[in-house]
């Protein structure tokens, strides 16, 4: 495969095709790390201020990136930019392009609703169907797409949980209201809601922001875990949270991406003296 | 220093005793205008009670199941069953149409369409809202009734020849049907005001995580904000169906006004009575004290038929979640 592409790749630049193979050739040159979301000159707006402006990042697959940066800095709205969430704002649009898996989730065909689908979103705040009980929220998503079969649906809700550690917490009380847990649990259940659609992506958008340390500290761990299988980009305005579960950090300020590199690196030596000014709490 | 700390002292003292004062009149203000609904509930029950005894006394509980009504003195004979039928099958013409219309109206104000369509809309809504109701009775009589005469009644009949009971009947336009219709959009704006203040207060929070699991707008407002605010819309349905059963001149001008057996509905296209058009046709005219006393039972019905209305829809949203078959095997 990987041969042939490189073959292709050669054949079509040599024809002057350039433009139309560009996504392939891309591809195959960065073979050795594989880029599951590719950001590229990204705006995002409301009404007529612009809120993040050209930014460019490629994440990598099954692998945590941190956004980072101090209020106001977009990173929420860049994230929010990457399943289309943006655009429900009134007033808010966003143009670029965003590359999922080689598709343009920004392209004319694409129909925002199944984009997402497949890349799943936690909130600041855990929001839980109030109304639904635990099992419920967590088949909310497979029975909203139309799944019917109650077997696969137990399957799918005891793994989703078990993969959001709350399995053996609420084993027992399944069908229990989900705003009767505590609020990290309620975090998890969001996890687990959004882990049952079974995304590729999951967008995090500071996930333990309304929660206590000991609540906080079970969500990290659970982003660790589950980078085996998801490739996990979250917003977190700490920065020890960043430097705890990131392998990539992206600085952000007043809408430009200022850097992005290896966790490592944005921490322990950024080229830019803004990040080092950030990253040592000089404002922020 | 000293006229400092003394003016110091005068103050607080003041202070503490007026706070007092201030804290007792507030409670006596909200306690006694918590007390008069009380009151009124009261003092309403009262002299219905009171002025239906007659009636009951000269007819037993049959008043409500029998269906003459004969005012002539010596052969008095009253019932109430036709005018509690057409109260029902008015009202229920008008939330069968005006419910789904206000909702649709609601969600397409709080939900889809953007703030600068949506604000002036809202607007618009509450001022028909304030149209007072004798302004669309007059209209229903003297233009709407022939529109649904002509383009409803007449076509219907055209085709089914009366042989579908629910639509038979020679069309007429001062009808049950005309009245549910009217008596609808009356209501639309009220119920579509409240589902739409009552949908705000869902928190976007709720609405994202449905999109965030793929949910189109419309799946959205079904899975995420109608259940969130369901006891509200329900409220607000009761708030215009209480409104429908009690209208009184609107229906008096549009439904036919039939007295006797004959205003037992037998098609939605027949002419009909409701309760409170009945007692705002006679009132005036009342020939005895049995009549009169017929016609404060009515009145007496209407607030059973209310309350019990409310009690119902009370208990309906109360429901507890459902659980669903997948967690119960677990």
């Amino acid at each position: 495969m990987a041969i042939e592409e490189t073959f292709d790749a050669k054949e079509s630049m040599t024809e002057g095709h350039s433009l139309t193979r560009e996504p392939r050739i891309n591809e195959t040159a960065e073979s050795t790390e594989r880029f599951k979301v590719r950001i590229e000159n990204v705006n995002g707006w409301y009404g007529s201020k612009r809120a993040i402006k050209d930014v460019n990042l490629n994440v990598r697959e099954k692998t945590v990136t941190a956004f980072i940066g101090p209020s106001g800095c977009g990173k929420t709205t860049l994230l929010r930019c990457l399943n289309r969430m943006h655009e429900m704002t009134p007033g808010a649009h966003a143009d670029g392009r965003v590359v999922v898996d080689g598709i343009d989730i920004y392209g004319k065909s694409i129909d925002p609703v199944v984009i997402r689908r497949r890349i799943g979103m936690v909130f600041q705040k855990p929001n839980p169907f109030p109304t639904m009980s635990i099992f419920d929220n967590v088949a909310a998503g497979l029975r909203l797409n139309g799944m019917r079969n109650k077997t696969i649906i137990r399957e799918i809700v005891e793994e989703s949980l078990k993969n959001a550690a709350l399995w053996e917490e609420v084993k027992n009380e399944l069908e229990k209201p989900g705003m009767s847990l505590s609020g990290g649990q309620q975090q998890r259940l969001c996890i687990a809601r959004a882990l049952a659609m079974q995304p590729e992506v999951l967008l995090m958008d500071e996930p333990t922001s309304s929660l206590d340390p000991i609540g906080s500290s079970k969500i990290e761990e659970l982003v660790r875990t589950l980078k085996d299988s998801v490739t996990i980009i979250i917003v977190t305005h700490n920065m020890q949270q960043a430097a705890r579960v990131s392998d990539f950090t992206a600085f952000m300020y007043l809408g430009d991406l200022i850097e992005y590199g290896s966790t490592n690196q944005i921490f322990m030596k950024p080229e830019k003296e803004l990040t080092e000014r950030y990253i040592s709490g000089k404002f922020g | 220093m000293t006229s400092n700390s003394k003016n110091h002292r005068n103050i607080s003292s003041l202070f503490v005793m007026r706070k007092k004062r201030g804290d007792r009149l507030f409670y006596g203000l909200v306690i006694g205008a918590a007390g008069y609904t009380l009151l009124m509930v009261a003092l309403v029950a009262f002299s219905v009670t009171r002025g239906s005894i007659d009636i009951f006394s000269a007819e037993g509980i049959g008043f409500v199941f029998q269906s003459n009504w004969n005012a002539v003195e010596g052969r008095e004979s009253f019932g109430a069953f036709p005018y509690i039928i057409g109260t029902l099958l008015s009202s229920a013409i008008a939330m069968a149409i005006g419910v789904p219309i206000s909702l649709a109206i609601a969600i397409f104000i709080s939900e889809i369409a953007p703030p600068r369509i949506g604000t002036p809309l809202s607007f618009i809504t509450e001022l028909l809202a304030a149209v007072p109701s004798i302004i669309y009775g007059l209209w229903a009589l003297f233009v709407f009734r022939f529109w649904v005469r002509d383009l409803i009644e007449k076509p219907l009949y055209d085709v089914f020849h009366g042989s579908i009971p629910f639509f038979a009947k020679t069309p007429f336009g001062l009808d049950i049907f005309t009245a549910g219709i009217v008596l609808a959009i009356m209501i639309i704006p009220i119920i579509s005001s409240i589902c739409r203040e009552v949908m705000r207060v869902v928190p976007d929070s709720q609405r994202e995580a449905a999109y965030s699991l793929g949910a189109t707008r419309w799946e959205t407002v079904r899975m995420a904000v109608f259940p969130y605010v369901k006891s509200g819309l329900v409220g607000a349905a009761m708030l215009g169906l209480g409104r429908a059963v009690g209208e009184t001149i609107l229906v008096t001008m549009v439904i036919g006004n039939v007295i006797g057996p004959g205003a037992i509905p037998t098609s939605i296209f027949s002419q009909g009575q409701t309760l409170a058009s009945l007692v705002a046709n006679e009132f005036n005219e009342a020939s005895s004290d049995l009549h009169l006393s017929a016609l404060i039972a009515l009145g007496a019905i209407l607030l059973v038929l209310t309350m019990g209305i409310n009690i119902v829809a009370r208990l309906l949203v109360k429901k507890k979640i459902k659980v669903s078959s997948g967690a119960k095997s677990q």
